[in-house]
């Protein structure tokens, strides 16, 4: 057993889908988020994508043939702020890539070539069912650009979904620290940058140093057109209601694609934000009051939820990215529904990370991220039996397994 | 004599001597006081005792602060308020061992940051409760995360970082209007990086090798100031030595009057610090995060010492990257005490999902564990690690009647603490906004019910 285990863990970890190779799970409970759940139902994966979904689906004879029978089988899931493949021990500085620090505005940082594809955090991440994640950079007042990744592949490109896929931008305390010690100053800064940045576009050849505002560099002032032209989201932290409300009057203002993250007091906001249709990113279990964000609590997700706002639920702890799960559950028990807070970490979150069209939900043309779980995926007892990345199965072994067989052995 | 009752008569000795130091004045001492409340019987729900079992349609009687029956076939006391709690889950008060509630409290500004007095390796004079704000606005949340006791601890910067305070959790104007009643004082030490982080490029110890003989060099000085002690004790010759709190401290972990707590992620240096436990004949009550506490569980039964840990915390720091599911789950198989412990204002809200996680790992790898084992992981086994464990920690006659009612099953994540009963008084209750303590600190602040979601708010 553990010679076995111990071999899983070193096996390649994705394999590009065989041509024709179908893989058919059958009998499961089958959540695909897109539509209401299947008591016993098919999902047929066949090059990588989803090729059918439903109670009754055809089986092809040469298909690989899975019993999910009793179990249940839903999408990947899919974090949608973690900073997975950058960070692999956040106290060793050498193994932590998201951030470029005394730069607070990094438009032009990319973190794509930061990534490690061979991070022992990937493996345990999948063994939380987690496929798909938006990797992040952080720090300063415009921490850069991030891309979305699945949680397989040897190599940075074999991983990446797309990049860039959001830049992320801070409108909270640290921020304002950052600009001078002012939200006002802050807000202004941004504005001066995003005029920079049309400026920069339309008449580079004009461009004289003596005429800016900022001290942007050129190339970050060409990485934030994009964002101006609307062809590239912006990630706004902002937890206080007043900072959440900047946020929105800069969206407005710009015509931005926003994502708000952080989002303590979001439920304040919560009629505005849903008349704008803007997509709150949330991590459930934060209800400590800061002075930037006073009146976090347990129930903001249901309030938001209630008043219509598209909402995304994230699990804040780097190396626990695979307690996604819990997370939500934990949304659920102060008052989400069970669909908005699984929607939260899968169809929603795909949504908000720009890729709701290929991910977050079991249909036909979508990427084959499946899992399979022992029971309900938010409940406490439930465990990851099987996951499949782009339509291939993917170990969710690790060396913490490893570590176990050795020590229960021992005992 | 042996070692231990050489030291323990020292310990009855340096107690005597108090007179003589003027130590016999009160040393800040609890005031705490049982809230009075009607009594009550919890009718029809499942009990969870974790003194083994749990009872279907059972019931608990509250009484004058104590817990006066549990069963199946309970008549209520004379005069008692019947809850009818069929449906719901009833278990003791959750207990945390490491805390920092009130020491690092919200809103997280340096105005309030007093738990690590990291000025010198060895702060072993300083005392958590010195350091305690009652008006923490993370102490209600732990209140509604069922928790009715907690040990707040100093941080881990230093190798001996002071007393930790054992106390009720209860609203109160100060720490000793929380203190639980008769409770040891803990000691906190602190293995592995967090001291040479913090004291490597300054004093030192900048290595492993310097930490363990900064607690050498301790518990050496401090069996000097007992001998001291004790000789002026016997002789009365000239003036009595000088009184120093730090050595003060430490020569009572030497007599067995305070209870040590360390800090300590990997087995290795565990294992060194059962030796220096040796070397200096103490026992160290609890290990604390203990991430490799699997690799020795063995010895830990054998040296009777519990570690107190998380259920998946891991990869935060090198000393963390061997942090497994199991490590509970093979602690208590091993036949070591097993603590769920939170060290986190968010994760002492949830210690009941954590004995989940870390049951359900553990039963995934066959280890025989039951509900009752995991439900004393935050309950009866913390107890012990403060030294508490004859007055709370099971649902017991005679107990304080320190009692949480679950909307459910606590180890699932849905269930939601719906009543907490502190020493027989109604504390919280989620369905009534009137019976959510809210601290100074958030009045006129904080809009709306942030700790349930049920009311709406003052």
């Amino acid at each position: 057993m553990k010679r076995a285990l111990a071999r899983l863990a070193l096996a390649s970890t994705l394999a590009a889908p065989a041509v024709g190779q179908v893989v058919v799970i059958e009998g499961g409970r089958v959540v695909p988020v897109s539509g209401e759940p299947i008591a016993s139902g098919t999902v047929l994966l066949r090059d990588g994508e989803i090729a059918a979904v439903g109670p009754d689906v055809p089986v092809p004879a040469d298909a690989v043939r899975i019993d999910a029978s009793g179990k249940w089988v839903t999408p990947g899931l899919v974090h949608a702020q973690s900073r997975l493949g950058l960070v692999e021990v956040s106290s060793v500085r050498g193994t932590a890539d998201s951030a470029v620090s005394d730069d607070p505005i990094a438009a032009a940082f990319n973190v794509f070539e930061g990534l490690n594809p061979a991070s022992g955090l990937i493996p345990v991440s999948r063994g939380g069912g987690v496929t798909t994640a938006l990797a992040i950079p952080t720090g300063g007042i415009i921490s850069g650009q991030s891309v979305v990744i699945d949680l397989a592949g040897e190599t940075i490109e074999d991983m990446v979904v797309s990049s860039p896929a959001a830049m992320m931008l801070h409108l909270d305390e640290q921020a304002a620290g950052l600009a001078g010690g002012s939200r006002a100053e802050l807000m202004a800064l941004v504005r001066r940058l995003f005029a920079e940045a049309r400026s920069w576009q339309t008449r580079p050849d004009d461009f004289q140093p003596w005429q800016r505002d900022t001290d942007a560099t050129p190339s970050d002032l060409e990485a934030l057109v994009p964002v101006l032209d609307g062809e590239l989201a912006v990630f706004v932290d902002a937890n206080r209601r007043s900072d959440i409300e900047n946020a929105l009057r800069l969206a407005e203002d710009h015509d931005l694609r926003l994502v708000v993250t952080g989002g303590k007091e979001a439920w304040q906001s919560a009629p505005r934000l849903a008349e704008l249709g803007t997509a709150v990113v949330i991590n459930p279990l934060d209800n400590i009051p800061r002075y930037d964000g006073l009146r976090a609590r347990l129930d903001n997700g249901a309030l938001l939820e209630t008043a219509g706002v598209p909402v995304v639920i994230i699990e804040a702890d780097v190396p626990n990215a695979r307690n996604l799960r819990w997370a939500a559950g934990n949304a659920v028990a102060n008052g989400m529904s069970w669909a908005g807070a699984f929607r939260a970490i899968t169809l929603t979150a795909a949504e908000a990370i720009g890729v709701g069209e290929r991910y977050g939900s079991l249909e036909p043309g979508k990427v084959a991220n499946v899992v399979i779980w022992s029971g309900d995926p938010m409940e406490l007892g439930t465990a990851v039996e099987r996951v499949f990345i782009r339509g291939v199965e993917t170990s969710t072994a690790n060396r913490q397994n490893l570590l176990l067989n050795r020590y229960l052995g021992e005992r | 004599m042996s070692d231990r009752a050489r030291w323990v008569s020292l310990g009855v000795l340096l107690s005597v001597s108090a007179a003589a130091w003027g130590q016999d004045r009160p040393q800040y001492p609890s005031t705490y006081e049982p809230r009075p409340y009607p009594s009550i019987l919890l009718r029809g729900a499942t009990v969870m005792t974790a003194a083994g079992g749990e009872i279907e349609g059972g019931s608990v009687a509250l009484r004058d602060g104590r817990i006066v029956g549990v069963g199946d076939q309970i008549s209520a006391p004379a005069g008692a308020e019947v809850v009818d709690v069929v449906g719901k889950f009833v278990t003791p008060g959750l207990i945390d061992t490491h805390s920092h509630l009130g020491v690092y409290p919200a809103p997280a500004t340096p105005a309030e940051s007093d738990g690590n007095e990291s000025i010198a390796p060895n702060t072993s004079h300083v005392w958590a409760e010195h350091s305690f704000w009652p008006q923490d606005p993370q102490i209600p949340r732990a209140i509604a995360g069922g928790v009715t006791t907690i040990q707040a601890l100093p941080g881990s910067a230093n190798l001996f970082g002071g007393r930790g305070v054992t106390l009720k959790l209860v609203p109160a104007r100060s720490v000793q209007e929380m203190k639980f009643p008769g409770a040891k004082h803990g000691l906190k030490m602190a293995c592995g990086e967090n001291p040479k982080r913090v004291y490597g490029q300054k004093s030192g110890p900048r290595t492993r090798m310097g930490n363990v003989a900064g607690y050498r060099k301790a518990f050496i000085e401090a069996e000097e100031y007992a001998r001291k002690w004790a000789k002026w004790e016997a002789d009365s010759e000239g003036d009595a030595p000088g009184r120093d709190l730090g050595k003060e401290t430490l020569a009572a972990v030497l007599a067995g009057e305070i209870l040590v707590h360390n800090h300590c992620y990997r087995a290795d240096e565990m294992l060194v610090m059962l030796d220096v436990a040796r070397e200096f004949d103490y026992q160290i009550r609890s290990f604390h995060h203990a991430v490799e506490a699997y690799k020795i569980g063995p010895e830990l039964a054998a040296a009777g010492t519990a570690a107190s840990m998380w259920s998946d915390w891991w990869g935060f720091k090198e000393e963390s990257m061997d942090g497994i599911l199991e490590n509970a789950a093979l602690v208590h198989g091993a036949g070591a005490t097993a603590i769920i412990h939170s060290d986190s204002s968010q994760g002492i809200q949830r210690l009941n999902q954590d004995a989940a996680k870390a049951m359900h790992a553990g039963l995934r790898a066959g280890i025989e564990i039951d509900r009752n084992d995991a439900l004393r992981w935050i309950t009866a086994n913390p107890a012990w690690a403060l030294g508490i464990e004859s007055d709370t920690g099971t649902l017991e006659v005679g107990k304080r009647a320190d009692v949480v009612v679950w909307s459910g099953d606590p180890l699932s994540i849905y269930s939601v603490v719906e009543q907490v009963y502190n020493d027989g008084y109604l504390l919280y209750d989620r369905s009534d906004p009137e019976r959510q303590p809210v601290t100074d600190f958030e009045l006129g602040r904080a809009a709306g019910a942030h700790l349930s979601g049920d009311g709406d708010g003052r």
